[in-house]
């Protein structure tokens, strides 16, 4: 099986060990991931903003990296649903190649849970990780993607980890990609709720599959120091006895513990 | 008298739903009322939905006989016209606000009347027909409980289907003591906030206008094309009393409420209660053709109304709109609603229905639209929950996408040339893997202005730096990393040489 890594441009930028942990992961398992050089982005930013026309060399440039692979593992929920769901849409309006192009590639693009779950069929990726943990299912993994319980399988298959229940956990986060910004207001009173179902559900580390989603609440938690952190899922199934903690590619913080990417120490965690 | 008809506050002049949005938010009263509310709705909704095993399967069939009605349209609606007129009704066609106001108001200045009752309607609140009443010195009397609070209280309404979803019986009770004596009988002495006592205040206050209206004025929730039969569902019979007391009754109908046959409302009497008040069936469902002699109102006028549906048809992604049966399944999953309720969206119909169906009926496929109506595109965080909602399958985020290239792309909004620029500069940056590979590093080096890898306040105002300072304006964000996931792949081989 020929893998291709999309690690995603926010991750690429800002999240660089969730994509390491998603080579670790896969390592383990024993499948080598590629990283074709020529993936940038999927487009989702400017297609749900309403440009739509700047989303099409995107999507050719997605099809130009991925195309001959027979898988593709995404560490986002929301990257994957652009690219499954809306792809062919963009492409059906810019005619050409674009759709047969599409149509191959897209079909092949996984959420890293599908990806474990479906393609591999592994629930129990040899991880340790002894801390509570909630997990938040993401929109777009939940209603676009409907990846279900695939990833609190694969969290209840790590060893040490206790997984709490999130409060209205269907609830949206408020991210919602330019919305945080230009409904600043409405996304950041979304978020407070988040945050405290999250504090509500005793947990010590809150999981999610997108980054995106996780900069807000981890944003909103770091700025009211409320004592809790954030951490992508590949991250935590990255952990094992050997190496319990992601390596920081950042100092440790000094507050309320947001530092993304990195997990709780056993000497942070209680 | 005529001096005394009072006009209604209206949502022209409203700021975008962002401005709007901020002081709502802001209202905690409010909050607390509609977390409250919309959640008892959602579990109820959810109970009653996950009794039936066909759910799914009416969803879909609901869907398909909307899409039926709309792609055939005009030979539905000469169906009905025929049969109505056969059964003795009057037909009007109404193709915006105006013309159907006209033609309600003449009706009632025909009868002589100066006030008419009225059941709850959508369509009546899109056209401020209160407000063209009022303005022929003719009173219009809500009957509607939740309708009447909102009418008391010089409100706006806030829901579909609870317009007064935004109070609560404390505030309800002020305004019962403060306003019912104004227009009508006096609410009692000793008023109490018991949701009893206020029902009480409202039946009786409202009876008298029941027992001498001579004209009343409706909507509609479905009419069949094939019978000429008029159907409203309601809770509280004071529909059942309009709908039956008056000598003249009045309906407006927007063009999508048809259905083709008797048999399809199957479908929908099943479809509308579940996702509307989480019932299995609504207390009253009253159905009229036309006049029956000696049996109810004997003069009925149906008034046809376009009023930019036509519009919203020609739009391939947006006409789905049109299926909506004003259920408000999806203001009550909706978490950008529940947090600044429906006066934000600066129209009669808010949540994500209203920011799909607004802009649309306010004419944005045909041309430019204002700063308010294009702000509602973008009030939603695409959690897609209404989708999952909506009993006839509106994928709502689907449209909601759509508008927005209809907004940017289509050039039907304000012009907001910062945010063109940024976009095309990051599109311009993704479109070369190298050219990625720089801003990170550039990236990299603003880490340098982190503290313990965590950026935190940014010390501007927010109108001076844009997104950037809406961002940081309450959210902390992590410091970009030294290094880029592709620069390591690339320094270590995917960390087989690290």
């Amino acid at each position: 099986m020929r893998l291709a890594l999309f690690v995603t441009c926010f991750n690429d930028t800002l999240f660089p060990e969730t994509g390491k942990s998603v080579v670790r992961v896969l390592r383990r398992l024993g499948h080598e991931v590629e990283f074709p050089y020529g993936q940038v982005c999927c487009g989702q930013m400017h297609f749900n903003s309403g440009y739509r026309k700047d989303a099409v060399p995107l999507v050719r440039s997605f099809v130009d990296a991925f195309e001959g692979y027979d898988a593709v593992v995404v560490p986002s929920g929301s990257c994957t649903a652009m690219v499954r769901e809306y792809h062919a849409s963009v492409a059906r309006e810019a005619g050409g190649s674009l759709p047969a192009g599409v149509a191959r590639v897209a079909p092949k693009v996984y959420e890293f849970s599908e990806f474990l779950v479906d393609v591999l069929g592994i629930t129990d990726v040899g991880a340790y990780f002894p801390h509570s943990v909630a997990y938040h299912p993401t929109c777009h993994s939940l209603r676009l993607l409907r990846v279900g319980d695939r990833p609190t399988r694969l969290l209840r298959a790590v060893r040490g980890l206790t997984l709490v229940d999130l409060p209205r956990a269907d609830e949206c986060c408020g991210f919602g990609g330019t919305f945080a910004v230009k409904n600043v207001d409405t996304s950041v009173a979304m978020g407070d709720d988040k945050v405290s179902a999250a504090l509500e559900s005793g947990a010590q580390v809150l999981c999610a599959g997108d980054n995106s989603c996780l900069t807000h609440i981890g944003g909103l938690m770091s700025r009211h120091h409320a004592g809790i952190r954030v951490l992508h899922l590949a991250d935590i199934l990255a952990c094992t006895e050997a190496l319990p903690d992601v390596p920081p590619y950042a100092p440790a913080p000094d507050r309320a513990g947001f530092a993304a990417g990195q997990a709780p120490g056993p000497e942070v965690a209680r | 008298m005529t001096a005394s008809v009072r006009g209604e506050p209206t949502f022209v002049g409203m700021p975008p739903f962002p401005e709007a949005a901020h002081a709502e938010l802001a209202n905690e009263v409010q909050r607390a009322n509609l977390r409250a509310a919309t959640h008892t709705i959602r579990a109820r909704r959810d109970e009653v939905v996950a009794e039936l095993p066909d759910w799914e399967l009416l969803r879909r069939a609901g869907e398909a006989i909307k899409d039926d009605v709309l792609a055939r349209l005009p030979g539905h609606l000469e169906r009905l016209e025929v049969a109505v007129r056969a059964a003795g009704g009057v037909v009007h066609w109404a193709r915006d606000a105006a013309e159907a106001n006209a033609i309600v108001v003449a009706i009632a200045r025909a009868k002589g009347v100066d006030e008419v009752v009225k059941v709850k309607s959508m369509v009546t609140e899109e056209i401020e027909l209160n407000n063209a009443l009022a303005a022929a010195g003719i009173h219009a009397w809500e009957t509607d409980l939740a309708q009447l609070i909102v009418q008391l209280g010089q409100d706006l309404p806030s829901h579909i289907l609870v317009p007064a979803i935004h109070r609560n019986r404390a505030e309800i009770r002020e305004i019962f003591v403060r306003e019912m004596g104004g227009v009508g009988r006096p609410a009692p002495e000793h008023l109490t906030d018991a949701p009893g006592a206020l029902a009480t205040a409202a039946r009786r206050h409202l009876r008298e206008k029941f027992l001498r209206a001579k004209v009343a004025v409706s909507g509609g929730n479905f009419a069949i094309a094939d019978t000429g039969t008029v159907c409203v569902v309601e809770s509280e019979g004071n529909g059942r009393m309009c709908l039956t007391l008056p000598e003249t009754l009045i309906t407006v109908l927007g063009v999508e409420k048809l259905l083709p046959t008797w048999g399809d409302l199957e479908v929908f009497l099943q479809l509308l209660p579940r996702s509307s008040t989480g019932e299995r069936m609504n207390p009253y469902t009253s159905m009229w053709t036309g006049v029956t002699p000696g049996d109810g109102p004997q003069d009925f006028h149906l008034i046809l109304l376009d009023n930019g549906r036509s519009d919203v048809l020609a739009d391939p992604v947006g006409r789905q709109a049109l299926r909506c049966i004003r259920c408000s399944a999806c203001l009550n999953v909706c978490p950008v609603y529940e947090r600044t309720g429906g006066h934000a969206y600066g129209s009669v119909y808010p949540g994500p229905i209203g920011a799909i169906l607004t802009p649309q009926l306010r004419g944005i496929a045909a041309h430019r639209v204002d700063a308010q109506t294009a702000s509602l595109p973008f009030a939603s965080s695409l959690c897609g929950a209404c989708f999952d909602a909506c009993p006839v399958r509106i994928d709502i985020p689907e449209v909601l996408v759509h508008l927005r290239t209809q907004v940017v792309d289509g050039g039907r909004g304000p012009h907001d040339r910062a945010e063109e620029v940024g976009m095309a500069a990051v599109r311009w940056t993704f479109e070369k893997p190298w050219r990625i590979g720089f801003a990170q590093h550039v990236a990299g080096v603003g880490a340098r202005f982190a503290r313990h890898g965590v950026i935190g306040r940014v010390p501007l105002p927010k109108r001076f730096t844009g997104p950037v300072g809406a961002w940081f304006a309450d959210r902390d964000a992590p410091a970009p990393p030294a290094e880029s996931f592709r620069s390591w792949y690339k320094r270590t081989d995917g960390g087989l040489e690290e």
